[in-house]
């Protein structure tokens, strides 16, 4: 995965609370292996009609090249699917902004390079008085936390581990591999003190 | 002095290999539970060429994909293809895998419990959100993403923050009608969808104390529902109860060890949560939903919102939730017309679920076709050992084989668009039991009713057996 310090891209608004993950991806699309790309199944059922056509209405349908999302509280909340984070990345957004998330959806952004900003009440509004028309040159910068777009500076919460993971484009695996010698001394205390803690063999 | 602690805090430590500065927790995993979407995972691993760590305790089923009827002779190509590849990825790893013919097979998240793989004590993840389920038994139990299913195949272990600590006492005795699932309803209005998310729930109080170990499963799974990662209960001689004699549980030599150390676990008299809440059982009712969101809930003699009463983006929610419902604000929910029923799911597909929405089924015909598939292979040998399936069968409803069917409606088991659904499953999403469906979350008994019915109806106001229910 690859790090990344600051984004530059068009942002827009998707005013809708409680976009769980169930709507970013239905789960019919999901037995699809990755390499076949997820970017068509993104908010699938709010995108098209029964027929399969774009709604033009759909402010993903009208700027479909956006790659920063204000959207309204609560997104990916619901099922652990990080099949939502496939689809959002394939589509070419970077940055999720709202004032809540779901928490495994979040984990799961940013174990893909997604970046969940987290804003307050007030900063969202702003920031939705400034995006009522896509902004073309919207600059999230990881190294401030901060939204910027259209002469405003807005502030978001993130995680520093988080920011650190997204800047350094780490993975948990390699990182873990550190404390291999640690997980083995655990592991031989957990099942000395603890037989009960290994299922009985299966007969 | 020792400092009191919680439950969360004890199993937490119990796991915790190292603490990172950041505050991070590198965490030892107990037991893994893979699924046929799983496979993003697996494929994580063979593009790195490693192996699972531990596939003894890696533990692999069949069940979001898999056909209902006639499930022996898969014509789906993708479907058989999902169900394949899980027992390819599993026996290549050597982990035990439980297929389509396999008499364990089931719901994860209910056959984890049945076959003593899900213990008190441990920590167990899946990569499914209602993992939550497992926390029932006193166990740190989590869903996770593909990647974090990776990591615990490669490693055996997971990052995480610890969360905040939120307790849910609730005291009294359930009144009659009231089940679990409306416990969880009750609650997740209460606080909203997201009213507990970064907390990890521990249910107590003596209304818990005196539930089943099915009825704790039902409550603790829905944690999610309001935003919790975890849910939890102290195990009591009922969770040992349910747990001896279990296939995976621990033999007999090591029986008592294994109960005194579960014993410790309970949380320390005075020990502090982040968050109190209080619930009086004298304000629970038979309660369901009535929007697309699981915290849009009413009791079964409520009255659907008007919009008119609330602030302008809580209205636009609420109107949005009434035109893809087709309901109108301010009247009684009881009474809504229903096209069909689907007693099924993780959350309300054990025995003790079968069997009370039996016996309001018992010698009577359904107005409304419906499905039924019980949440594991085992409980629906059991079922029908007890005649239970006589009863739906005679009752007009459909009795099915075990998997998660049209709760998540990946296997083709979808509830048709603008068709309305009265469910024991656990999301009421847009589009969750199919592009279009309206679906509202109940307990199986008041399914059950609305099934006799073909309406929404209080199963109070049903002349029934208290004993029964």
């Amino acid at each position: 995965m690859n790090g990344w310090t600051a984004h530059t891209g068009m942002a827009v608004c998707l005013d809708v609370d409680n976009i769980d993950t169930d709507q970013i991806i239905p789960a019919r699309f999901m037995s699809q292996p990755r390499v076949d790309g997820y970017a068509d199944f993104l908010m699938h059922d709010l995108r098209r009609d029964n027929k399969g056509t774009l709604r033009p209405d759909f402010i993903l349908n009208q700027h479909p090249n956006a790659s920063v999302l204000l959207a309204g509280k609560n997104f990916g909340s619901g099922s652990s699917r990080e099949a939502a984070v496939y689809a959002l990345l394939d589509s070419g957004i970077q940055v999720v902004i709202a004032q809540s998330f779901g928490d495994i959806f979040a984990s799961n952004a940013i174990n893909n390079g997604v970046l969940p900003a987290l804003v307050s009440a007030d900063d969202w509004q702003t920031l939705h008085s400034s995006c009522t028309t896509p902004q073309l040159d919207c600059k999230v910068d990881l190294n401030t936390s901060t939204v910027n777009m259209s002469d405003t500076s807005i502030p978001f919460v993130i995680d520093e581990t988080w920011r650190l993971k997204l800047i350094n484009g780490w993975d948990d695996t390699d990182l873990t591999k550190e404390y291999q010698s640690q997980i083995d001394t655990f592991r031989a205390r957990r099942f000395e003190a603890n037989t009960w803690a290994w299922p009985t063999a299966s007969d | 002095m020792t400092i009191a602690r919680t439950m969360l805090d004890k199993l937490w430590a119990a796991h915790e290999i190292v603490q990172r500065e950041d505050g991070s927790s590198l965490l030892w995993v107990d037991r893994h539970l893979v699924h046929e979407g799983s496979h993003h995972a697996f494929a994580k691993l063979a593009a790195r060429n490693l192996p699972v760590a531990e596939p003894a305790l890696t533990f692999g089923v069949a069940d979001h994909y898999v056909p209902t009827r006639n499930r022996l002779q898969i014509t789906d190509a993708t479907i058989a293809r999902m169900i394949n590849t899980l027992q390819s990825n599993t026996q290549q790893h050597g982990i035990e895998f439980m297929g389509l013919d396999d008499p364990r097979q089931g719901i994860v998240h209910v056959i984890g419990p049945e076959q003593g793989i899900t213990l008190p004590g441990l920590l167990i993840n899946c990569g499914d959100s209602h993992t939550s389920t497992h926390g029932a038994f006193g166990a740190l139990a989590f869903g996770i993403g593909a990647t974090e299913v990776a990591h615990v195949l490669a490693t055996q272990t997971v990052w995480q923050k610890k969360p905040k600590s939120m307790r849910i006492n609730i005291n009294g005795t359930l009144p009659f009608g009231v089940t679990a699932k409306d416990i969880a309803l009750h609650w997740i209005a209460k606080l909203d969808n997201s009213g507990a998310q970064g907390h990890a729930i521990e249910y107590s109080g003596s209304v818990i104390k005196q539930l089943s170990m099915e009825a704790r499963m039902t409550l603790c799974n829905m944690s999610i529902e309001g935003g919790a990662r975890f849910g939890m209960i102290a195990p009591d001689n009922i969770t040992f109860e349910y747990v001896k004699g279990r296939p995976y549980a621990p033999a007999s030599a090591q029986w008592e060890s294994a109960k005194q150390a579960w014993r410790q676990l309970t949380t320390d008299e005075g020990a502090p949560f982040d968050r109190e809440i209080r619930i009086d059982s004298v304000d629970l009712a038979p309660t369901l939903t009535w929007g697309t969101s699981p915290d849009q809930a009413i009791a079964v003699d409520g009255y659907i919102p008007n919009p008119a009463a609330y602030d302008d983006a809580k209205a636009q929610t609420i109107n949005s939730a009434l035109e893809y419902m087709d309901l109108k604000a301010g009247q009684p929910i009881e009474g809504t017309p229903i096209d069909q029923i689907f007693l099924g799911s993780c959350t309300n597909a054990r025995i003790e679920d079968i069997r009370s929405a039996a016996a309001v089924l018992k010698g009577k015909r359904v107005k409304v076709p419906g499905l039924v598939s019980p949440g594991s292979t085992a409980i629906k040998a059991q079922a029908e050992r007890e005649g239970l399936d006589r009863i739906f069968i005679d009752a007009g409803l459909e009795w099915a084989s075990s998997g998660c069917s049209s709760c998540v409606a990946m296997n083709g088991d979808t509830i048709g668009s603008g068709k309305r659904c009265a469910s024991t499953t656990n999301r009421n999403f847009r589009g969750r039991q199919g592009r279009g469906s309206r679906t509202h979350l109940m307990s199986p008994i008041m399914v059950a009713a609305a099934a006799l019915h073909g309406a929404i109806v209080d199963v109070r106001s049903l002349s029934l057996d208290e004993a029964c229910v």
